[in-house]
């Protein structure tokens, strides 16, 4: 990798001066970020260690949880109140990964993992309009069984690859940032841009600006959720398909849904479509497959992964009759 | 455990530098220039080599070319402009430590011109393919018609199977750690082939053999990938170019771009049979890909030689020549990825016939070896058959598919027959030196690369001298010691242990002759005398009996040293002989999402006698859970487009992880082989084979769908 200079920040300030600094990036537990940097993806010529900053998971008044970025993933998916307020988000924590690599992730870095195609980690040898905007994209036309069915774009069919975050979409959650422009707050499902013509454009992040903190508002029915990952092997694999919902039935009819999609786009897919064709409606799995079915009408299918459609179908199914209570 | 072993990349010299490697990333061409001057100006760089300042060297030597030859190609190794594959190594970089080295590797600047190139398979195919070689021999057999046979047989089954390439993963990547003394060279490798390897760094460097040293005395898993490599060569040559002390560890990556791994194979097997279901004909033949002058012939057939009788038998195996890696030696070569075939064809037969499978198998059982008609050695599948359909709950099983389901479960039952031919090599051999005080010390060119092989053979000297294990000091991996045995796992043990019988008979017959007259032993033949306690005594007599110590102290010997041989391997001549499984899994197959999870898996091995029952169920439950990788998961993503492996990192290429893998039961028949050295026929691949064949059969039994094309992913069973 290329040589690099490295600091902790002690606090905000300080990590916004350092990383303000030309070629400069943030680290938090650095299990994606090192990586990039042995595979030269990443050269950052000034390292700010932010897991320093904020460690701590605050409740905050009138409900929710304030979730400090550097939190440890392992230390996210085994607290208390998490476990029992948002089970959905414990579980694609756990989902993600191995225990090693979650005892060192952190929420913030967790959120701005970079994609895990293949095209895009093969810096010698393949064409990728994410590393080098402009040059083309050699996963279109080749491996494409784990990309991108919703949202692509002619320049880049990747996937994001975390599950945590997937979560946090179907849970409403906000981001914290601080940044030289003072600080802000952009909702996750915002967080993330599709690629469009810029992939290299992965987030609304300004440069040098901060992930702080990720809110997670009160929603108390989500205690009724969870996180179904599907991979090609029983752990360590990244998800195929993921599904990560909550969900609030009364009397049959659903009074409130949430609904997630990870291993289908270039960020999590918040499946509002499907939200919206089930809110007020039959909690039946007639009504779950047509909600799942609306919402993947938009999937455009490469050469390899057309099974996703299908795959993502069955499983927002099974996900949402099991939160109904095995409804049939 | 204090992590003191020390592992090939752990030797270290003063002055060493670190080498990284610069990779080709096209498939062919020629190299027209490399520009190193950003690498030459970045921190720490020390030497730069590609074809332009390499020492002049022979090209690899293939395995069997010659005794002493290991290599998996015959190419020069950056003697010329030529890009040959994809991934070739086109300079190395040479820095005071391994980061330094890697980012001055990535200043690099290489220019090339490419060629068309084969890199797809059809393609490859479409160009003409060549009848395989085997010994010499071309790969094409013919007893009968078996054409004719199968298309008037009563039932039949004629199916076209696909395995993919598969890379080698062993936990330690490739490396090498080499100084130059002089004209002398260490070399400290990750190998299975010392003797072998040190003969081809002197051969391809024109210097002595003798002045070679070669030693690896741990290895962190071979599995056929650790013969002689591009790497150690590169590494010799750097270091005499620098002239300084270098060590070469592959990167993961690097391990996928050098070392080949298993090749991809089109298999057609079709099988005849009478409603009876003896088998009229059978048919194996099929498509790997290869590269010209590579030993290694994925011969995927093989399996069909002597598994069953039958009227009539068609084999033949042609090479499609890809611009590629050549393909590797790997667990089981072609036999795990034909058992896969001809164990699932058997059992489509079994369905067609509506007979059990295990019934059918036994049904076609051959009496002698159908191929060669010599008698087997020992055969006693049908035993393990037995015992394992009992151990397993095979009864239990509901034939029809599709009828077990536990929620959105579907579970299965499916079974597959394994076999490994007995292979001793000739040549192999052990100097042994008794010592006064009644200990010995073994050394022998063999290798353990985590099978237990030192354990092992450790306790067969103590039993065979009557002594205590810890009495015993055994020296292996360490090409100054005498034996040249190839480090082919499954046929060392059953080498060393020829090699060690006839070590007990030369140190008796010479004890005997040092013994003196007032010795409980005096006036006693070889004939009459056995080992016991440390010492000899007489076989129907044991109160007759002297101590080593006291036969040697009282002959004023300080020592005993004996070289033996086991001599030619002349039982293979007059026997069929094969280790045998009888592999069983069950597995759930999730009906909403396709996701296989294999619930439960036994090996019921017929192998002759178990030296070690430790060591051996560890290596056939390892051999089990590679087979699943082989079944499910594993997969090198080779982009036929550019002959790029696009997938060369543990994320993402799936070998079973801890929590894919069910507890796995393993039985053995424990019937000694009366013609193999010590009763053991060798047992590293076995398992390898059938394993993959009895998960997809119990897949089939999950769900109604035969997936004849590897690995059985959840795409492929929506």
């Amino acid at each position: 990798m290329k040589p690099f200079t490295y600091a902790r920040a002690g606090d905000v300030a300080e990590a916004l001066r350092a990383g303000a600094a030309p070629g400069a990036k943030y680290i938090g537990g650095g299990t994606n970020l090192v990586d990039l940097m042995r595979e030269t993806i990443e050269q950052p010529t000034a390292l700010v260690d932010v897991t320093g900053l904020s460690s701590d998971i605050k409740r905050l008044r009138g409900g929710g949880l304030l979730i400090g970025a550097a939190v440890r993933n392992t230390e996210l998916a085994t607290h208390r109140e998490v476990r029992t307020q948002s089970p959905v988000l414990s579980r694609a924590v756990v989902a993600g990964a191995s225990g090693q690599i979650r005892n060192m992730a952190t929420v913030g870095g967790n959120m701005l993992q970079r994609t895990r195609c293949a095209y895009f980690y093969d810096a010698g040898g393949s064409r990728c309009n994410k590393r080098n905007p402009g040059q083309g994209c050699d996963a279109i036309e080749g491996f494409n069984r784990t990309h991108a069915i919703l949202g692509a774009s002619s320049a880049c069919v990747a996937t994001h690859p975390s599950d945590m975050c997937v979560a946090l979409a179907a849970l409403d959650a906000v981001v914290h940032l601080d940044g030289p422009g003072g600080a802000r707050k952009v909702p996750l499902t915002e967080l993330h841009r599709l690629p469009g013509d810029h992939p290299e454009v992965e987030t609304v992040l300004d440069r040098s600006e901060l992930i702080t903190a990720v809110e997670l508002p009160p929603l108390p029915w989500a205690r009724r959720s969870t996180y179904r990952k599907v991979r090609d092997r029983a752990s360590y694999a990244f998800a195929l398909v993921s599904v990560a919902a909550a969900l609030d039935v009364r009397g049959g009819e659903v009074r409130n849904v949430r609904i997630a999609l990870g291993g289908v786009a270039h960020k999590p897919w918040r499946a509002h479509e499907a939200e919206t064709a089930l809110i007020g409606g039959p909690a039946t799995t007639r009504a779950f497959r047509a909600a799942a079915e609306a919402e993947l009408m938009a999937a455009k299918p490469l050469h390899d992964n057309g099974f996703k459609i299908e795959l993502a179908t069955r499983t927002i199914t099974a996900v949402l009759s099991e939160l109904a209570g095995g409804t049939r | 455990m204090r992590g003191a072993a020390p592992y090939a990349a752990e030797f270290a010299f003063d002055g060493m530098v670190y080498a990284a490697l610069v990779f080709s990333t096209i498939a062919k061409g020629r190299i027209v220039a490399i520009d190193t001057s950003a690498a030459e100006s970045a921190p720490g760089f020390v030497h730069v080599m590609s074809h332009y300042n390499a020492p002049r060297m022979k090209p690899m030597m293939p395995w069997a070319s010659s005794e002493k030859a290991a290599g998996n190609d015959a190419l020069p190794i950056m003697q010329d402009d030529r890009i040959r594959w994809n991934g070739q190594p086109i300079a190395v970089v040479l820095a005071e430590t391994q980061e330094q080295a890697d980012y001055a590797a990535s200043l690099v600047r290489a220019t090339c011109e490419a060629e068309p190139a084969t890199t797809s398979f059809a393609q490859a195919k479409a160009n003409g393919t060549e009848t395989a070689m085997l010994g010499g021999q071309p790969v094409h057999i013919e007893i009968g018609d078996a054409e004719a046979a199968l298309a008037t047989a009563a039932v039949s089954v004629d199916a076209t199977f696909h395995t993919p390439y598969q890379n080698h993963n062993a936990i330690e990547p490739h490396a090498v750690t080499v100084a130059w003394h002089g004209d002398e060279l260490e070399v400290h490798d990750a190998s299975q082939s010392v003797a072998h390897n040190a003969w081809s760094l002197a051969t391809m460097l024109g210097i002595d053999e003798h002045q070679v040293h070669v030693t690896s005395p741990y290895v962190g898993g071979a599995f056929g990938g650790k013969f002689m490599g591009t790497h150690q060569v590169l590494a010799a040559a750097a270091s005499r170019l620098a002239g300084r002390p270098v060590r070469l560890a592959l990167s993961r990556a690097g391990v996928y771009r050098l070392v080949g791994g298993r090749a991809l194979t089109e298999q057609r097997l079709a099988i005849g049979a009478a409603r009876d279901g003896r088998f009229v004909a059978l048919i194996h033949t099929g498509t790997s890909t290869h590269i010209p002058g590579s030993p290694h012939p994925e011969l995927a057939q093989f399996v069909s030689y002597s598994s069953y009788a039958t009227d009539t038998l068609k084999i033949d195996l042609q090479w499609a020549y890809l611009d590629m890696v050549a393909n590797a030696a790997m667990r089981a070569p072609g036999e795990a990825v034909g058992s896969f075939a001809l164990e699932s064809a058997v059992d489509e037969v079994a369905v067609a016939l509506g007979m059990d499978p295990i019934e059918l198998r036994i049904r076609n059982e051959p009496a002698t070896d159908p191929l060669s008609g010599l008698p087997f050695s020992s055969r006693n599948i049908v035993k393990a058959w037995r015992a394992g359909a009992k151990r397993f709950g095979w009864e239990r099983r509901n034939p029809t598919p599709r009828a077990v389901r536990e929620g959105d479960w579907l579970i299965g039952m499916g079974c597959g027959a394994g076999s490994h031919m007995y292979a001793r090599e000739p040549g192999g051999s052990a100097r042994l030196t008794l010592a006064g005080d009644g200990t010995v010390e073994v050394a022998i060119a063999a290798h353990d690369a985590g099978m237990g092989t030192a354990t092992v053979q450790t306790q067969i000297i103590a039993e065979q001298l009557a002594l205590r294990p810890e009495q015993i000091e055994l020296r292996l991996a360490d090409s100054a010691l005498p034996g040249l045995v190839p480090g082919v796992g499954s046929s060392q043990t059953t080498t060393a242990a020829a090699t060690t019988v006839a070590a007990k008979h030369e140190v008796v017959a010479e004890l005997l002759k040092l013994v003196r007259g007032d010795s409980p032993l005096a006036g006693l033949t070889a004939d009459d005398v056995t080992p016991r306690d440390g010492g000899l005594a007489k076989i129907d007599d044991p109160g007759r009996h002297e101590s080593y110590a006291s036969i040697l102290t009282r002959a004023g010997r300080d020592e005993l040293t004996i070289d033996a041989s086991g001599g030619n391997p002349t039982e293979s001549e007059q026997y069929s002989m094969y280790s045998y499984g009888a592999m069983f899994c069950e597995v759930r197959v999730n009906a909403i999402t396709g996701e296989t999870r294999v619930s439960r898996l036994l090996g019921s091995m017929d192998c002759g006698r178990v030296m070690n029952a430790r060591t051996a169920a560890g290596q056939f439950r390892g051999g089990m859970i590679m087979a699943m990788g082989l079944a499910l998961t594993e997969e090198t993503l080779y982009d036929e487009r550019t002959a790029r492996i696009m997938n060369p990192s543990l994320a993402e290429y799936h070998i079973p992880v801890h929590a894919d893998v069910p507890k796995i039961d393993v039985i053995w028949t424990g019937i000694p082989d009366p013609h193999a050295p010590l009763g053991a026929r060798g047992i590293g691949e076995l398992s390898m084979n059938g394993t993959a064949a009895a998960i997809a059969n119990a897949i089939y039994n999950a769900t109604g769908k035969r997936v004849r094309q590897l690995p059985i992913t959840l795409d492929k069973l929506l």
